[in-house]
């Protein structure tokens, strides 16, 4: 009989709702970046809307860390994944409020004509859900040698994104009248960048759980 | 006065204390080897197995004696075992603490302290008298009965007062009764502290005279009933020494009586010895 | 924002009836008054913990609930106590019967000094019950419950005396068990043992608690909010009779207690 059989429960419940919440806020990027692409603005309001969701996802778990520390004394490894869950789903509401930003951008540009096709932002997208999604399972696998692989990867977001940002730049030098549009794709950029940080900001909480070491794996210099 | 020094105290306490234990084993020694070695040689198989013939000379052996010494000893149990662990229980278990039974309480330890012959004599005016028993077997029963039931009724109660309360509430919280709680916890488990004190007052039958002697007769027949009179080892020793020339055969009684009361403490100690390993054993975790 | 209710323990309470009722309570031993005006409901098949400072009457108060304090001559109760709405003080209440309904677990391991299996045959057999194939399956039964069964099945016969001291415990759960009880009361069952001991008993209350209504008296608060889903925290008036300060669901009281003396005392800082 192996005790404390509650507790692990507890956290193997904590553990599935954070994994819930991961993907509510991977598919909340996805989609933000398609309503942009296809000028879907009844797909942005909805997910505009739906960041309650996550917003209340993320109290749901504060709360049920709270209980469990107040009820169950966790301890070493149970405290580390505890305290690394309560800051994890902060970096998750974040990243899910800069995909409701993208939904936002995606209705102040309306029915503007497009200044050019999109194709570095869905690049992008994808990236950061792909880190998203593996940083989720380094954590549930608590894998550090994929947490440290994926920080490094962060640089290839950098990367596109400062290639947008100077294909923008070159469009508004070149053309004044395209900076309102332009201003915006960077402002999406940016959300992105962002997003793709906080997945390093997970992954530095996946090897503290393991080893009990908080470490810079790669945050962006610039952010 | 000059201080003694603590070493030196230290010193004279061992001293005179380890002479206080010699003097005792010294005195005990005296006895049991004086008797021994003056009624050994008269202990024969013959000597067990006749009947006293009587007259000055103290023919003949002991063998009618032993019998009535045993009769003597169960009748006496039977009686005085559920008299006594009936009425500790009740002290024990049901009693509150009030007036009464502080003075039962008190009563009995007063009577534990009364001289043998005081029971004697009112064993006589009861039982033998007033009740028309006479001399006889159930007479001085009887009057052991009165004279061990203190001790008896003491000694059970405090064994039930060592079995741990919290049997007790085990099995009251079990939904036992008050009485199988007492049949099937209390009692088992006070069981060691009641057989030491059956034993001990068998030992009291054997050594007992006083009140033997004005209530039980002097007969050295063979009883044939409750009703009959008799005489116990020990009685026939004092008859014997007293009544009689024959001081080597109420040696020869007296050392008999001897290796009998060693046989009983011997088994005593064994017995209680045994109970309580069974108990520290099982309480310290091996089978 | 109160998002959860009380549902931090998904294998918590099954139901919300009352198993118990106390209405107005009140305790004395003598003139001394132990108890007073207590008013708390015990939900069904779920774990109340009762805690509080040394002295505030909690093993009185759980003492209530089998009327144990019976055994003590000078103990008098007043106000309502019902099981199932039946009031247990009531003249007619039998209270054997109420006992066998009501089992309770002591503070120290307490087997009898008897075989595994005679210790938990006890009860059946003085309910009278003597068939050995049905009393031999209750005490499988009950060991299997009581997650002995694995680590006695081969000493069936020998001393209970011979477990260690978390065996022994689960022992008399085993042996409450075998009387099939609707309810369970615990008088700090862990303080006598060691922690791997303690979390043993704990996640068996936490199993048991599915079918059984189970009350714990705890000095452990720690032990309070690991396993319970109700605490009741008693605390001691001026004239030292015992009170209810404060109950609630447990993640409330350890989180966020109503009262500033529960908060003192969860927060250890009663005194």
């Amino acid at each position: 009989m192996q005790p404390r059989t509650l507790l692990n429960k507890s956290l193997k419940e904590i553990q599935d709702e954070v994994l819930i919440m991961g993907s509510m806020v991977e598919k909340a990027l996805g989609l933000a970046m398609d309503s942009m692409k296809n000028r879907d603005l009844e797909l942005a309001e909805k997910i505009i809307s739906d960041d309650d969701k996550v917003d209340k996802k993320r109290a749901l778990i504060e709360e049920k860390c709270i209980q469990l520390i107040a009820t169950q004394q966790p301890i070493a490894t149970d405290l580390r994944f505890i305290v690394a869950v309560l800051n994890i789903i902060i970096d998750l509401e974040r990243i899910a409020d800069y995909a409701e930003g993208i939904a936002r951008i995606t209705i102040m540009i309306g029915d503007e004509p497009p200044l050019k096709p999109l194709i570095d932002l869905p690049r992008m997208t994808e990236k950061t859900q792909d880190m998203l999604h593996r940083a989720l399972d380094s954590f549930v696998r608590r894998d550090t040698n994929l947490a440290r692989q994926i920080c490094k990867e962060d640089d290839e977001v950098d990367n596109l994104y400062k290639q947008v940002f100077n294909e923008l730049l070159f469009f508004m030098i070149s053309d004044p009248r395209t900076v309102n549009r332009a201003t915006r794709l960077i402002w999406a950029a940016h959300n992105l960048e962002r997003s793709a940080d906080r997945v390093t900001n997970i992954c530095e909480r996946v090897v503290y759980i393991v080893t009990g070491k908080t470490e810079e794996l790669g945050a962006s210099k610039d952010g | 006065m000059p201080r003694i020094s603590p070493k030196t105290s230290e010193r004279l306490a061992k001293i005179l204390l380890w002479g206080a234990g010699f003097l005792t084993v010294l005195i005990l020694a005296a006895i049991v080897i004086y008797v021994l070695v003056n009624g050994v040689s008269e202990i024969n198989w013959e000597f067990l197995t006749t009947p006293p013939i009587g007259g000055l000379s103290g023919e003949g052996g002991i063998s009618t004696i032993i019998v009535t010494t045993v009769y003597l000893i169960l009748i006496t149990i039977f009686i005085l075992t559920p008299v006594g662990i009936g009425a500790a229980i009740y002290l024990s278990e049901y009693a509150q603490d009030n007036i009464l039974t502080n003075f039962i309480r008190y009563a009995v330890e007063t009577l534990a302290g009364v001289p043998s012959i005081i029971y004697g004599l009112f064993g006589y005016a009861l039982f033998v008298s007033a009740l028309y028993l006479g001399h006889s077997l159930i007479a001085g029963a009887l009057t052991l009965v009165c004279l061990l039931l203190p001790t008896m009724i003491r000694t059970t109660e405090e064994a039930l007062r060592a079995v741990p309360q919290e049997y007790r509430e085990a099995s009251l919280a079990l939904g036992a009764t008050r009485w199988q709680t007492i049949w099937h916890v209390a009692l088992p488990a006070a069981l060691p502290g009641i057989a030491t004190a059956i034993i001990l007052s068998t030992g009291r039958v054997i050594e007992e005279t006083a009140c033997l002697y004005v209530t039980l007769g002097g007969s050295a027949a063979m009883p044939r009933s409750i009703l009959s009179g008799g005489r116990t080892l020990a009685l026939h020793v004092y008859y014997l020494a007293m009544d009689t020339m024959a001081f080597d055969k109420a040696m020869a009684t007296a050392a008999v009586l001897i290796i009998i009361i060693v046989i009983i403490n011997l088994f005593t100690n064994w017995l209680s010895q045994r109970f309580r390993s069974a108990y520290t054993a099982m309480e310290e975790g091996r089978p | 924002m109160k998002l959860i209710e009380v549902t931090n323990r998904d294998n918590g309470p099954a139901s919300n009836a009352t198993k118990i009722k106390v209405r107005g309570l009140n305790l004395y031993y003598g003139v001394f008054q132990a108890l007073r005006d207590i008013n708390l409901d015990i939900i069904e098949k779920s774990i109340t913990a009762i805690i509080g400072p040394s002295g505030c009457g909690k093993s009185s108060f759980l003492r209530v609930f089998n009327r144990m304090n019976d055994l003590i001559p000078s103990a008098k109760t007043e106000g309502m106590i019902e099981l199932d709405g039946e009031s247990i003080y009531a003249r007619g209440c039998d209270v054997v019967e109420l006992r066998k309904r009501v089992g309770m677990v002591f503070q120290k391991p307490n087997p009898f000094p008897m075989s595994v299996f005679d210790n938990v045959a006890f009860g059946p057999r003085r309910h009278g019950n003597h068939n050995k194939s049905e009393l031999e399956e209750i005490v499988e039964r009950s060991l299997i419950r009581a997650a002995l069964w694995d680590e006695t099945k081969d000493k069936l016969h020998q001393s209970a005396l011979s477990l260690s001291g978390g065996q022994q415990q689960r022992l008399c759960i085993a042996r409450v068990l075998a009387v099939q009880p609707e309810v369970i009361l615990m008088d700090e069952p862990c303080s006598a043992l060691d922690p791997i001991a303690t979390m043993k008993i704990e996640d068996l209350m936490r199993n048991l608690a599915q079918e059984y209504t189970i009350v714990i008296v705890t000095h452990n608060m720690q032990q309070a909010a690991r396993v319970s889903d109700r605490t009741a925290f008693f605390f001691m008036s001026e004239d030292r009779a015992g009170i209810l300060v404060e109950e609630g669901p447990t993640t409330e009281i350890f989180t966020n207690p109503k009262d500033k003396r529960t908060e003192d005392y969860v927060t250890g800082r009663f005194g």
